[in-house]
């Protein structure tokens, strides 16, 4: 099986590429690769825990919290979050909170790697 | 275990300050600096900096951003990368297309970067674009 590395810089809402995000990760998950996703830019602010799911906007944290109990790593970047006023404490369990020297390392082991969002 | 070295690239196509898009780049680029904290001994990760179409107005020199917006400028990244002898290339036909003159583009002797930022065809970009392992496209 594969290792897949995804850097997300989406926001949760205003595209779809959040939500394509999710459903890859969850599907090379279920094929059996590994799968490591860092959140960067607008897309960390997406790992705060108490989203409300509201059926007219994305919503993240059910198919995060999914994702990371199959086993699916999930960073965020400190900097970002903290630039968004979001605390380590504000995230989800089971996200892990670094710098983006974490992604890189991840790039190094990784078969393939995607870079999802950026405006 | 992977050993040996990893080639990144990174290819930066959007404009500065719209969106923080190519200071991510930059910043995610710099990193590969403290990576080898989390990389065993034998393990090293080697980046460059491409910029192409709208994204080589990054490269110009004499940003005011601190002046304006409060925010560290690009050109302060880019000139660390160059201090930190990170590779970076700016599209050649690109600069052309935007009336960039090579004189305008940033360096960072200022600061005793020995490092330029190199002027390369886009011919020269597909050859370092081969020799990567891994493309990073902002």
């Amino acid at each position: 099986m594969g290792y897949l590395t995804i850097g997300c810089f989406a926001s949760l809402t205003g595209s779809m590429n959040y939500d394509f995000l999710l459903r890859l990760s969850k599907a090379a998950q279920r094929k059996g690769h590994r799968v490591s996703i860092w959140f960067s830019g607008n897309g960390s602010s997406s790992i705060k825990k108490g989203q409300k799911i509201l059926k007219d906007y994305s919503h993240g944290e059910k198919h995060l919290r999914e994702l990371i109990s199959n086993g699916v790593e999930i960073c965020v970047c400190e900097s970002c979050a903290y630039a968004r006023g979001i605390m380590k404490e504000d995230v989800i369990e089971g996200a892990k909170w670094s710098a983006m020297h974490w992604f890189l390392s991840k790039i190094y082991e990784a078969d393939r790697v995607l870079l999802i969002g950026g405006e | 275990m992977k050993t040996g070295d990893v080639k990144l690239a990174f290819i930066v196509t959007k404009l500065p300050y719209k969106s923080e898009t190519s200071r991510l780049a930059i910043t995610h680029a710099l990193s590969y600096q403290t990576v080898e904290v989390l990389l065993e001994d034998n393990q090293t990760i080697t980046p460059s900096l491409i910029f192409v179409d709208e994204g080589v107005l990054n490269c110009i020199k004499n940003h005011k951003s601190m002046e304006h917006y409060e925010l560290t400028s690009v050109e302060t990244h880019l000139k660390n990368a160059l201090l930190v002898e990170m590779d970076i290339y700016v599209c050649k036909e690109s600069i052309e297309k935007f009336g960039v003159l090579p004189e305008r583009i940033v360096n960072a002797e200022d600061i005793g970067a020995e490092k330029s930022i190199k002027i390369v065809s886009k011919d020269e970009i597909k050859e370092i674009i081969k020799r990567a392992d891994h493309l990073l496209y902002f």
